[in-house]
C-alpha cells in the first residue's frame, strides 16, 4: 500500500473532515478533541498539544489577530535535529499526507493564513514531501520550508525566525505562540504530532487516548539504535515495558554500556534502570532519563563511552548558535574537559572542573540547548562513574577505537557568530 | 502590599562588557569566561528595595541594552 499517493492515503483513512475556526473548547471542536486526546507534543518537551492551541488562540484574541490581518501561522517541525533519530523521517517517507493532514486541520481550526512544514536543507525527504503536497489541494497552502541543517535552527524561536526573517538562531524572550513568524501568534507542532492531529481530527479525542498512559495517551514513534538486532523506527503503545521495545528489535545484539535515551539534548541511563522501566514520559525520568524526541541508543560496550560523550560534546558546543556567552564559551569547555577525562592522564581535579562548570551553562542560555547538553554530559558522568574511576588510574577499557553515536548528516563547524553561518 | 522588582538579562545581547558587574557586585559576578553570572544562577534575580535605584544605574550603564528591570505587584 503506497500511502503517499493521496488516492490510497484517503481510501485508507477516509477524507480529512472539515474543521471548523476557532470555535475553541466547544463540543465536536478539534480543540475541544485534543483536549479530550491529551495529546502531548512528540517534538522533545511533551508540552498539551491542547494548551499550546489555546494559547495562541488567546494571544490572538487578545490582539485581534483576526481582523486586524495578522492571522496565526502554523509550522509543521520535521528539521528532526537529533542525529540518532529518524522517526520524522521515516513518518514523512511512509505516510506524508497523514502529517500534512494534521497541518490543515491546525490551521483551519486557528484560522491561520499560511502554514509552514520545515525540513532541513538537503534532507533525502524534500522530494516526498513536494510530490505530496504538489497531489493536495488544501485550504491554507503549506509550504515547504529547507532552513539550514543545524541543530538549533531546529528549535521553535529559530524556525519562526528563519521563516520571517531568513535567519535561523534562537530568539530570546520571544515565544513563538505570542511572537513568532513576523510577531505573528505561531503554532509550532513536531512533524510526528501533526500525523496524530490528523487523525484525532478524524476518529475524536477518546478514540486516540485509548491506549497508551492516562498521563500521556496514544502511540509514539521510537528510534531505537546501538546494540540491537534490528535497530529501526518502531511505534509503541505509550508506556509499553521498555524491554518488550527491545524484544521488538530483535533483543541485543551485543553487549551495552548504558542507555541514552531523548537524544544529545537527552540523558544517559543505566542499562538494568532502564530495562525496568516503561515507555512513558513519567517512567524514563524515574529511571533517570527523558523520552525527548523518541531515542533510545544502546551504547555498544566495546567503545569508550568518554570519548563517544566527548564526541557528541565538541559537536554539540559547535552546534551553539554563538549568541550567549555561558553557551558559546561554556561548551567548548566541557568538551574539552571532556577530552582529558577521556584521555590517559585524567585527574580528579578534571573531574571536579568539569563538574562545577555544568551549572554554569544551564539556565543561562537564550534557548535550551547548553541545557541539553548538560544534562547529556552530567548524566554520562553518573552512569559511566566506573569508566571515569579507570581512567583516573590510566586506563581505558574500549576494545574498539571504532566509534558508535553518529554525527555526520548535519554539519559540523566551529563556534559560529550570530546570523552568519545560519543563513 | 510591596512591589518586587526583577533585573533581566538577554543573554543573546551581552557582549560581556562586565559594567553590571561593577555597578552591582551584590547581584552578579562574572564567570569564567567574562560573563555576568547573577546570583540566582539564572537570567533573573529578583533585586532588593535597596539595590532598586543601583540596579537601574546598571540597567543604563549597559551598553547593548541587555539589561531590564521587571516590577510585579504581590
Ligand atoms: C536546541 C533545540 C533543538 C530542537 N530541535 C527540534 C527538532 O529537531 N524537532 C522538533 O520537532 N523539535 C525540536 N525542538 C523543540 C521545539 O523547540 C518545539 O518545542 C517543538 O517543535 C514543539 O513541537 P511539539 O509540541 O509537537 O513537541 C528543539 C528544541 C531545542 C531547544
Ligand atoms: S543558548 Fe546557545 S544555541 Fe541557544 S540562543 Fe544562546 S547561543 Fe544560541
Ligand atoms: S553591562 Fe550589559 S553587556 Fe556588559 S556584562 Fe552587563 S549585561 Fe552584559
Amino acid at each position: 500500500m503506497d500511502l503517499r499517493s493521496l488516492s490510497v492515503h484517503e481510501a485508507h483513512f477516509g477524507r480529512l473532515p472539515v474543521v471548523d475556526g476557532p470555535r475553541i473548547g466547544k463540543p465536536g471542536s478539534l480543540v475541544h478533541e485534543l483536549e479530550k486526546s491529551g495529546l502531548r507534543g512528540r517534538g522533545g518537551g511533551w508540552f498539551p498539544t491542547a494548551r499550546k492551541v489555546h494559547a495562541v488562540v488567546e494571544s490572538a484574541a487578545a490582539r485581534r489577530a483576526w481582523s486586524a490581518g495578522r492571522k496565526p501561522v502554523v509550522i509543521a517541525n520535521a528539521m528532526e535535529g537529533e542525529p540518532a533519530s529518524s522517526k520524522d523521517a521515516i513518518l514523512l517517507r511512509h505516510n506524508p499526507h497523514l502529517v500534512l493532514d494534521g497541518v490543515t486541520a491546525l490551521a483551519a481550526t486557528l484560522g491561520a493564513e499560511k502554514a509552514y512544514i520545515a525540513i532541513h536543507r538537503g534532507s533525502p525527504i524534500i522530494d516526498v514531501v513536494t510530490r505530496a503536497l504538489a497531489d493536495r489541494n488544501d485550504p491554507v497552502t503549506i509550504e515547504l520550508v529547507t532552513p539550514p541543517a543545524r541543530y538549533v535552527s531546529s528549535e521553535e524561536s529559530a524556525l519562526s525566525h528563519w521563516i520571517g526573517d531568513g535567519v535561523g538562531t534562537p530568539v530570546f524572550g520571544k515565544r513563538p505562540f505570542e511572537r513568532g513568524v513576523n510577531d505573528r501568534p505561531t503554532a509550532v507542532q513536531n512533524a510526528e504530532t501533526m500525523a496524530h492531529i490528523g487523525l484525532i481530527a478524524r476518529f475524536g479525542g477518546e478514540w486516540f487516548a485509548s491506549v497508551g498512559e492516562p498521563t500521556a495517551p496514544g502511540t509514539c514513534l521510537v528510534s531505537v539504535s546501538g546494540v540491537v538486532n534490528s535497530p529501526g523506527v518502531i511505534e509503541v503503545a505509550v508506556g509499553t515495558p521498555v524491554s518488550e521495545i527491545i524484544n521488538r528489535c530483535n533483543g541485543f545484539s551485543g553487549e551495552s554500556s548504558g542507555f541514552l535515551t531523548g537524544g544529545y539534548g537527552g540523558a544517559w541511563v543505566s542499562q538494568d534502570s532502564l530495562m525496568a522501566a516503561h515507555w512513558s514520559p513519567d517512567s524514563v525520568a524515574a529511571a533517570g532519563g527523558v523520552i525527548g524526541a523518541g531515542i533510545l541508543w544502546a551504547l555498544d560496550a566495546r567503545t569508550c563511552p568518554l570519548h563517544e560523550v566527548a564526541r557528541v560534546a565538541h559537536w554539540m558546543a559547535g552546534e551553539s548558535a554563538g549568541q550567549c556567552g555561558p553557551c558559546r564559551f561554556g561548551l567548548p569547555s566541557l568538551a574539552d574537559d571532556l577530552d582529558v577525562i577521556a584521555g590517559k592522564h585524567a585527574q580528579m581535579s578534571d573531574v571536579h572542573r568539569l563538574n562545577a562548570r555544568l551549572p554554569l551553562v544551564q539556565m543561562r542560555g537564550g534557548c535550551k540547548h547548553p541545557d541539553g547538553t548538560a544534562r547529556f554530559i552530567g548524566t554520562a558522568m553518573h552512569v559511566f562513574q566506573a569508566e571515569v574511576a579507570h581512567h583516573l588510574r590510566g586506563h581505558c577499557c574500549a576494545t574498539t577505537s571504532g566509534t558508535a553515536l553518529p554525527i555526520a548528516g548535519m554539519r559540523p563547524s566551529p563556534v559560529g557568530f550570530p546570523g552568519k553561518d545560519f543563513k | 502590599m510591596s512591589d518586587l522588582t526583577e533585573l533581566r538579562l538577554d543573554p543573546t545581547l551581552c557582549d560581556a562588557h562586565g559594567f553590571c558587574v561593577e555597578i552591582l557586585p551584590e547581584l552578579f559576578t562574572l564567570d569564567e569566561w567574562g560573563y555576568p553570572l547573577m546570583n540566582s544562577g539564572t537570567l533573573v534575580t529578583a533585586v532588593p528595595a535597596d539595590l532598586v535605584s543601583a540596579a537601574k544605574k546598571a540597567v543604563a550603564a549597559c551598553p547593548v541594552a541587555a539589561l531590564r528591570l521587571h516590577k510585579h505587584k504581590r
